[in-house]
């Protein structure tokens, strides 16, 4: 068998993009790491993407710039990308590949993991069914985020994505508990101030000891973000699984990441399906996605809150749909909502979370919960029909009922929805959701149970 | 045969690996890479390079590392023990895999499908002397109180049973009938093994012609499915897909379930591990998970096995139906195992057709669809499989290759509508858009077994839903107040089998099954309610006099507050509806009254 060629330094014989290929090796193995020196002694890392006998193709994380095929020089590691893992982060701040750039020394105890990690046995998740409470009505009334659930935001630039997840981080508490979220912050291509301004909010919630930031700015090489959230996550697992934390984690902006992972992809050759995206997208994603939830044997649970924006403010591209294909559920932020000045503007008809099934209704919120949000629901999409009738028609045409259901409709966007910074409690929003239903007849409320009616009905004329 | 080595590794792109020194290797074979013996499967061979696909994660090798034949194709175990497995999408089972590994999946693992220590109680139902054909009965293993597994005489199997075991336990390898063949002795064990990818077709094939019973309104009466027949769900993301196969699988009426989870959530086969044990089979009362196999091939496990997944999953299938059941396979997503279809094809570099699939994603979906079938497999017994298959279009577009392509291969058409969904009305299959060839196949099942028009009833609700939908055009365009009253009574009707009937809530636990009497009842009672109506509108009545009736919240209601053994409350409802309309009409003033 082929001797392993760690020390031996390689020439480079041609760099295409973000690869680099190099011949003469041997005893490379798929997936090792290797590093690249350049002519001024720089290293950067890459991961082995291709072995064909005595031929590799590297794709370099840290940009292929000032890589010449005449002075650089290879050298492969034999192991696969690792970041070390340990309490110690908790409070500091990396890079996107995990090394500190808040002038602290690199953590000193820890343990190598793979930042691929590996996947979970289905056999051996627990199912999440714990209500979290974000205090904001229009997620934990209608759309339920649930400990250990992956529930993205989808938003377009100008939008307030940065302060709802933000509030989100400040505000989210299991009622009834004690414990605390642990934050892994992973930034992709993301701006220097939105990042100063989420590290702003955990400083002013006197979190910072309990994030872990990973910063991958937009200035930064576009190639280091297909790793930054696998390092994240791996963090994260470590904390959770090893540490038994409840751990929230925020990764943005997914649609940077897609980016450089097209980036890639075209510059290996790959069949490139809609948008040019690869078509192993969706699989991509999962690897990232598919790491949050509870697991046998361990007290702690991954949250996943990824951030994207979509371009054009389309659902449809391939981005935000093949994420929506994977997370369970999305919160999807309305321009037209924002634009009427209601914050948080979230869009709740696209909205799902599908985990809330299991995590509401008696013995987790309200025994009325379920009934109350599929009701709130089937009214609020009856407002939307109506509201376009009536921009044809005009208003004072409508029947007596259909108006009702306008007011209604701006009842439950001016007062459910358009809540600001307030934090409110759940049976806050399930009462607010029931003032709400008091401006409809009772007859148009045939998903609620009688008893329900009967308890929180109250008809405001 | 003991693996032997033949070959090293040169080439490795991902899930796509090349060796050399493969040229006695033949196409599909099994092999076997480096000390860890990770499973591949040969997908090419060129002279004495053969291209491999590799089940698992393929970190760390290397060009050199040795390859072993194992002289056979991927193949699945069968015999008892699967039911109430979960099973990746090589036939490992998940439980053994966590035992052995913890809470994460690592690569290397060799475990057996079923269980080589445990014994199962055996009955023999022949005796030696019995002439015996493929398909015959040699003996029985209750392997759940829902299901007993029977052990029949193999395919090109025929002759005299020279022995049979007495009743015992036995292993799955322990030899239970010898039968004397044209070709000498043959042994029969409770463990059997056959390839996947190929298909084991049905003795007699026949027309399916009886129903599958699913207990969703929407699918039993306007979109059936036949036994032995073929249904796409394709949707949009969050459009309903996964909650309705989890309906299917929890309560039709089949006799085995196999649920495949072909690249989708993990929660979601931990939802059914959780769920499927706590809830009954509506028919027995049994625990549904006495009689269902599930196959957990989730999205961030090895793309190659994802693949492999749909025929480990149909194979089962088949082999359940040559007992004689009726199984019903439910695949969640095929979008997702085209993809690896498609992933794979990249890695060999081959010619991409349309959307980067190859030209045979045509020819593999029509492949998998056709192993559905109704027929003889036995004398006096029939068996089938049904399979439903979700597809995901990619941006919901049902234009892409494989909605289109699996069009072209299934009967049953439900398609799920994005806007119905962000509506909160689920299922959210359209009315419109859905269709099912097997209207007139099993309409005399319904009509023989309830006596009712199940056909014309059906086409009467159909027409009325398609009426509105013309009128809602209009709607669009002018307001509803512009429609004469006749018209908008259509529009209200519609509302109301749209909200009291085609809607269902999985999460209801009376609404998410109903039988097929309640079905009936529930229908034919809206359909009563638009006779009246229609005759009141006629005489002069205004409609939002019948759209304020005090009698719909109940008629809506109904579906979820009237459980299938209270079904005589569906007749106290009809009376006051009754009361109701006659009240009504007593207030339409009279031509003869108004001269009066
Ligand atoms: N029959 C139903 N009753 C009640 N709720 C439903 C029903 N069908 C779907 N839903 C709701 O819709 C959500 C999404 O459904 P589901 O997970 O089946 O979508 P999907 O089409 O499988 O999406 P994906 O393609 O992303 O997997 C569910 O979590 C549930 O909230
Ligand atoms: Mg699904």
């Amino acid at each position: 068998m082929a001797v392993t060629s760690r020390r031996v330094y390689l020439g480079v014989e041609e760099v295409s993009g973000p690869l680099v290929f190099v011949r003469g090796v041997k005893g490379v193995g798929y997936g090792e790491i290797a590093e690249v020196v350049t002519a001024s002694g720089e290293v950067r890392r890459g991961r082995v993407l291709i072995v064909d006998g005595d031929r590799a193709v590297i794709q370099v994380f840290e940009g292929t710039g000032d890589i010449s095929t005449k002075r650089a020089r290879v050298r492969f590691t034999g192991e696969p990308m690792t970041v070390k893992v340990s309490d110690e982060m908790l409070g500091r701040v990396f890079d996107g590949t995990g090394r500190p750039i808040d002038g602290g020394p690199p953590p000193i105890g820890g343990e190598e993991r793979d930042i691929n990690g590996s996947p979970i046995n289905p056999a051996s998740r627990l199912y999440p069914e714990n209500f979290i409470q974000t205090g904001i009505s229009a997620i934990d009334g209608m759309n339920t985020l649930i400990r250990g659930q992956k529930l993205p935001i989808f938003s377009t630039s100008g939008l307030p994505h940065n302060r709802l997840a933000a509030q989100i981080v400040r505000q989210a508490t299991i009622p009834g508990e004690e414990s605390e979220f642990v934050i892994v912050f992973a930034a992709m291509g993301v701006k220097h101030d939105e990042a100063a301004f989420f590290r702003e909010s955990f400083r002013e919630s006197g979190a910072l000891e309990n994030v872990v930031m990973f910063l991958n700015l937009a200035d930064d090489p576009s190639i280091e973000r297909t790793i930054t959230p696998r390092v994240a996550l791996t963090v994260a697992e470590y904390l959770a699984f090893d540490r038994d934390k409840h751990v929230l984690v925020i990764l943005t902006d997914m649609t940077n990441y897609c980016e450089a992972l097209r980036e890639v992809a075209t510059a290996r050759g790959d069949v490139p399906t809609r948008k040019g995206y690869p078509g192993y997208l969706y699989s991509d994603l999962a690897s990232i996605y598919e790491r949050a939830g509870r697991i046998e044997g361990s007290k702690g649970s991954i949250t996943q809150i990824p951030i994207l924006t979509m371009p054009n403010n389309d659902i449809t591209h391939p981005v935000p749909d093949l994420t929506g294909y994977i997370t369970e559920g999305q919160i999807v932020l309305d321009p037209k909502l924002h634009q009427q000045g209601i914050y948080p503007p979230i869009a709740v008809l696209p909205s799902l979370s599908r985990l809330m099934k299991d995590g509401i209704g008696e013995g987790y919120t309200r025994e009325d919960h379920p009934n109350l949000a599929n009701q709130l629901y089937a009214s609020y999409a009856r407002v939307q029909q109506i509201r376009n009738i009536a921009a044809i028609i005009g208003e004072e045409e409508l029947s007596s009922v259909d108006r009702k259901y306008l007011r209604f409709g701006e009842f439950f966007e001016q007062e459910f929805l358009n809540q600001g910074d307030a934090n409110r409690t759940i049976e806050e929003t399930l009462d607010l959701g029931w003032r709400a239903l008091g401006l409809l007849p009772v007859e148009e409320l045939p998903r609620l149970k009688r008893e329900q009616i009967d308890k929180y009905y109250h008809p405001w004329e | 045969m003991p693996p032997e080595e033949s070959g090293t590794v040169t080439y490795i792109n991902g899930p796509v690996v090349k060796a050399s020194g493969m040229a006695e290797a033949s196409m599909m074979e099994l092999v076997y890479v480096s000390e860890e013996r990770l499973a591949w499967e040969i997908i090419a061979l060129e002279e004495d390079v053969a291209t491999i696909q590799v089940y698992e994660d393929t970190t760390g090798i290397k060009p050199g590392m040795p390859v072993y034949r194992s002289g056979s194709p991927l193949a699945v175990e069968l015999g008892p023990g699967l039911v109430g497995q979960v099973l990746d999408g090589i036939g490992r089972p998940l439980n053994v895999m966590r035992e052995k590994q913890g809470a994460f999946l690592r690569r290397g693992l060799q475990v057996p499908t079923l269980d080589r220590e445990r014994k199962w109680p055996f009955v023999p139902n022949v005796s030696p002397g019995a002439e015996v054909k493929p398909g015959d009965i040699l003996g029985t293993v209750r392997e759940t109180p829902l299901l007993e597994h029977r052990i029949v005489v193999p395919e090109g199997v025929a002759g005299k049973v020279i022995r049979v075991a007495p009743e015992g336990e036995y292993t799955v390898t322990e030899t239970i009938a010898v039968i004397a063949t044209g070709d000498g002795e043959r042994e029969v064990k409770l463990m059997r093994r056959w390839p996947v990818r190929r298909s084991h077709p049905l003795k007699e094939r026949l027309k399916p012609s009886v129903p599958l019973i699913t207990g969703q309104r929407v699918l039993d009466i306007f979109f059936p499915l036949a036994k032995g027949g073929a249904a796409a769900i394709p949707g949009g993301f969050g459009a309903g897909k996964t909650v309705l196969q989890h309906q299917l699988a929890s309560w039709s009426d089949a006799d085995v379930i196999i649920y495949i989870g072909c690249g989708e959530r993990g929660n979601e086969m931990t939802d059914v591990l959780r769920q499927f044990p706590e809830l009954q089979d509506p028919r027995t009362g049994r625990p549904l998970m006495e009689r269902t196999i599930l196959i957990a091939n989730t999205s961030n496990m090895p793309v190659t096995a994802r693949e492999s997944s749909i025929y480990t999953g149909v194979t089962i299938a088949e082999y359940f139906r040559d007992m004689g059941y009726h199984v019903a396979l439910m695949a969640d997503s095929t979008s997702r195992w085209a993809e690896a279809v498609r992933e794979i094809a990249g890695r060999l570099e081959e010619m991409p057709v349309e959307e980067g699939f190859p030209a045979y994603l045509p020819a593999r979906l029509a492949e998998f669809y056709e192993r559905a079938g109704y027929g003889k497999v036995a004398d006096d017994r029939y068996g089938s499989v049904t399979i439903i298959g979700a597809v995901s279009p990619p941006g919901g577009d049902f234009t892409e290759p494989v909605t289109q392509h699996t069009k072209r291969f299934v009967r049953a058409f439900w398609a799920l509508d994005k806007r119905l969904a962000f509506a909160r009305h689920f299922p959210a299959v359209s009315w419109i858009d859905s269709y099912s060839e097997y209207v007139d196949d099993i309409a005399p099942w319904w009509e023989g077994k309830y006596g009712v028009d199940w056909r014309g009833l059906r086409q009467r609700a159909l027409s009325i839903l398609a009426r509105e939908n013309e009128l809602q055009k209009i709607v669009q365009i002018i307001g509803p107040d512009a429609l004469p009253d006749e018209q908008r009574l259509v529009l209200h009707v519609a509302a109301m089998i749209k909200e009291g009937f085609l809607q269902q809530n999985a999460l209801d636990p009376v609404d998410r099954y109903s039988t097929p009497e309640k079905e009936l009842k529930l229908l034919e009672l809206l359909m009563h309610y638009e006779d009246r109506a229609r005759d009141l509108v006629r005489q002069g009545l205004p409609v939002y006099r019948i759209q304020g009736m005090k009698v719909n919240r109940a008629l809506l209601a109904a579906r979820h507050e009237i459980p299938d053994d209270k079904l005589e409350e569906l007749e106290a409802l009809r009376e006051r509806m009754d009361a109701e309309f006659d009240a009504l009409e007593k207030e339409i003033p009279r031509p003869r009254e108004v001269r009066s």
